[in-house]
């Protein structure tokens, strides 16, 4: 099969041959044709088939005609000159950022674009003359780079970067260089008379670079400390403190009194490796969130409709102004921001983000919509019953339960290893001065200092930064992003994993068809399809699909359909009946009726029925069959018990299934495990896992297109690596294990370090050179393992 | 001997300036974002090939 030459998908449907080129649609070759004729050719020079196919309608970016929504988007205004950051999901190679970049060449009025790759952002700025906000999200759309505008955006935003602690690294990294080349000249201890002469010179410069040091780039840590202290909690923190201020006081009283030249190279040195650890951990997905409610997922305002003068006008209503009583009209694929009474006569609703039920929902005239679920039936007209906040989906937000944190039992192995190296460290430092009191009074305090200076756990502290940093990078290449490292630790602690059913161990899209009962002959099979063809109710969208093949039709001589129960048609005297199982007089057991399927009676008689099944992700059952051995297993869904039976069949037998879940009990249910004693993961995937992934130790969220919406969560995973999600856990067994061998090595260096503290022969060249090295080999250990286990993960999945 | 006063001072202020340029750049953002301008780096050189043609068209 031809390839498309501009999103390089497989042409399945049709191929159009434009310019000597293949394209799988319309859209695409459309792209080609604006890129082309704006010399952008040069776009598919720089990657092969770098596209992505468009598709939108012009109607979508309707709501830019609002200038107060306009207003509240744009960055900057004046005059003619406006400048806004658009989120574009679909920037995912250089030549996205090549075409981004040159777009006044596709339109004049732009003036400047540039992108920020790692967000996936454009920021353009235009002539407000020549191009509205509207025409430009059209003509980005238009070359398929449609942009995503959700009411996330119209918020305001707190715009402020924290780079503090590019600051605070920045300073140290300076006042480091500059303390090791000052005090360089007195670690050889020369005995000349022009290094004499400006030994005082050096120290005090010393000094005046290790002050913001102390008082600026370290202070975190003397302030967690102070805390840990006044709540009791002996945090690894402290003994860090402990070590600054004895650095920081003993190298000061050394310096006034000239009795040396202190330690400040240890000290500036020790804040800099900290703060590269604590830098080397901060490693976030700048265009992932993982804090996201509803507002990401609603649009920013909707079309009302308003009668003036007997007339009906459209306009374009912020949501947040949606009052009582207002008309919206709500196209297909849009949300429906507010709870609303139908007018229309019927609505197809899709509440699957919300509730979990993969099949839509059929609404008639009058009955209520709730706020959230996604239209699916051409135009409908409603009117509002509640406004936003009020709304069942965003009042379900702003629940507690949905809020509530979860309690921080969790320690991480370095408060447990802490507390006893505090306890330790200092009693160890008050034995060692008592027992020099008695041999020599004048090295006892000398002694005191010196062993808390050496036993500072530099080498400790910065196991776990880089460790999790790395493997919060080695799970990035593979397709999970974590929100923060600790997540890390307290998945390598987990018993119990909780997978919800639909979009997260099945497929969100497709189904699988299967027919029970009478065979159908080749004829009976084309009038049904007929018959399914005149239809807009998605299952028998699905079926006709499915059935259709490329004969011609026969055509109806009637039709009807019978609202909530099925279709009648008649083709050539004969009568086809589809639908319910009582519309189509089958004899269903109760079980039977509350599956998904479509029931077909051929001439009153009752003929047989297409099941639809869920279509789950490969290679779950043998996921499942690996995680039981070592985890108790538990499957929630909000979808009713009608998979039951084959879900049994196909996992093993210790699996416990629950079915018809709402958002709460799926919340109160991880409890329950919790409460129990279970450490529980949760893999969900829509809004209605969201208070479930709150709850759970590690929430865990699958995605098939991770730019895409997903609930606030700790991680989110591709779903093509769902199948490999056992190996994803021992991996942070594996990372933990480093960890603990880190420990082990640096708790060696520290025995070194006391045990020449203790004999009171630390000079501060020593401490100099056993700090950076404890530090540095510690880390070049813990790099080398966990890329060595990342190596051999990638490399299994080549081989796959 | 006091040459080296001056040399300490140039050392210092040659830190410090560097410092204070480090400073300024990471408050204007150049470090928000270090991964497209090494992409963006690599198409100057097509980008004006391209005008340059361009021109010859629009001369000739």
């Amino acid at each position: 099969m031809d390839n498309c030459f501009h999103c390089g998908d497989p042409c399945t449907e049709q191929t159009i041959i434009h310019d000597d080129k293949k394209f799988c649609c319309n859209g695409c070759k459309l792209v080609y044709e604006i890129l082309s004729d704006n010399d952008l050719g040069n776009y598919y020079d720089i990657e092969n088939n770098p596209g992505t196919s468009p598709s939108f309608s012009k109607d979508k970016f309707n709501f830019l005609e609002n200038e107060e929504i306009v207003q509240k988007l744009l960055e900057f205004n004046e005059q003619e000159v406006q400048v806004v950051q658009l989120s574009i999901p679909s920037i995912h190679c250089s030549s996205c950022i090549w075409v981004l970049e040159n777009l006044q060449r596709i339109h004049h009025g732009v003036k400047s674009s540039q992108v920020d790759f790692p967000k996936k952002t454009v920021r353009v700025t235009f002539n407000s003359n020549e191009l509205d906000l509207k025409a430009l999200a059209i003509l980005l759309a238009s070359i398929g780079y449609e942009p995503y505008i959700s009411l996330d955006d119209y918020e305001e935003k707190d715009k402020k970067v924290d780079r503090s602690l590019i600051y605070k690294l920045g300073v140290a990294g300076f006042a480091f260089g500059n303390v090791m080349f000052l005090s360089f000249p007195e670690y050889f201890e020369v005995q000349e008379f022009w290094l004499d002469q400006f030994k005082g010179l050096f120290r005090w410069m010393m000094f005046a670079f290790s002050l913001p040091v102390v008082f600026y780039a370290g202070i975190d840590y003397l302030k967690s400390a102070y805390k840990g202290v006044t709540s009791g909690v002996l945090n690894i923190d402290i003994p860090i403190a402990l070590g600054i201020i004895v650095l920081f006081v003993r190298s000061t009283i050394e310096i006034v009194f000239d009795l040396g030249t202190g330690f400040l190279d240890s000290l500036t040195g020790l804040v800099f490796f900290l703060l590269l650890g604590r830098f080397f951990q901060q490693r976030t997905y700048a265009y992932l969130s993982f804090d996201r409610d509803f507002k990401s997922y609603f649009p920013i305002a909707v079309t009302r409709l308003l009668k003036k003068h007997g007339q009906v006008e459209e306009d374009q209503v912020p949501i947040y102004k949606i009052e009582k009583g207002d008309r919206l009209l709500i196209r297909s694929g849009e949300i429906l921001p507010v709870d609303a009474v139908l007018l229309s006569d019927k609505a197809s609703m899709d509440y699957s983000f919300v509730t979990g039920e993969s099949d839509h929902i059929t609404k008639y005239l009058g009955e209520v919509l709730y706020a959230g679920g996604r239209q699916q039936s051409g135009l409908i007209e409603v009117e509002a019953i509640k406004n936003v906040e009020q709304s069942y989906l965003t009042s379900l937000w702003s629940n507690d339960v949905f809020k509530k944190k979860r309690h921080s039992s969790f320690q991480t192995l370095v408060d447990r290893i802490s507390k006893k190296f505090t306890v330790t460290i200092i009693s160890v430092a008050v034995i060692g001065a008592l027992i020099w009191l008695f041999i020599n009074p004048l090295t006892a305090i000398n002694v005191f200092t010196a062993v808390l200076i050496v036993a500072c756990p530099c080498a400790i502290a910065l196991s776990t930064p880089f460790t999790m940093g790395n493997m919060l990078r080695i799970y990035g290449n593979m397709g999970l992003y974590l929100k923060e490292s600790v997540i890390i630790e307290r998945m390598s602690q987990i018993d119990t994993i909780v997978f919800d059913k639909t979009g997260t161990i099945t497929t969100s899209s497709a189904s699988q068809i299967e027919y029970k009962g009478e065979p159908l002959n080749e004829k009976e099979e084309k009038n049904l399809a007929s018959t399914l063809r005149g239809s807009n109710h998605p299952l028998s969208r699905a079926l006709y699909n499915e059935l259709k093949k490329n004969d011609i039709l026969p055509a109806l001589d009637d039709f009807k359909e019978v609202a909530g129960k099925g279709l009648i048609s008649r083709i050539d005297k004969e009568v086809i009946k589809v639908g319910s199982p009582s519309f189509t007089s089958s004899q269903a057991t109760q079980e039977e009726h509350i599956e998904t399927a479509v029931h077909v009676n051929y001439n009153q008689h009752y003929k047989g029925k297409y099941t639809f099944k869920n279509k789950y992700r490969t290679g779950v059952d043998e996921l499942f069959e690996r995680l039981s051995k070592d985890y108790k297993l538990h499957v929630v869904s909000g979808d009713n018990a009608g998979e039951k039976e084959h879900l049994k069949d196909l996992l093993p037998s210790g699996v416990v299934l629950k079915f018809n879940q709402q958002p709460e009990e799926k919340l109160n249910y991880i409890k329950e495990l919790q409460s129990q004693g279970a450490r529980v993961m949760m893999v969900g995937d829509g809004l209605n896992d969201a208070g479930a992934l709150t709850q759970s130790d590690v929430g865990v969220s699958i995605a098939e297109n991770v730019n895409v919406f997903t609930p606030a969560c700790d991680g989110i995973m591709d779903a093509s690596i769902l199948g490999r999600m056992d190996e994803v856990i021992t991996l942070s067994r594996k990372a933990v294990n480093i960890i603990n061998w880190c420990f082990i090595l640096s708790l060696f260096y520290n025995i070194i370090g006391i045990s020449i503290a203790l004999s009171g022969n630390l000079t501060p060249v020593m401490a100099a050179i056993l700090m950076p090295v404890s530090s540095l080999s510690v880390v070049a250990f813990t790099t080398i393992m966990t890329n060595y286990m990342g190596r051999k993960f990638s490399n299994k999945t080549s081989q796959n | 001997m006091s040459i080296i006063y001056m040399l300490l001072a140039v050392s210092v202020v040659v830190a410090l300036l560097f410092f204070v340029l480090f400073i300024v750049s990471v408050k204007d953002g150049q470090y928000d974002d270090t991964y497209t301008p090494s992409v963006r780096m690599l198409f100057d050189d097509e980008v004006v090939k391209t005008k340059e043609e361009n021109n010859q068209i629009n001369s000739k």
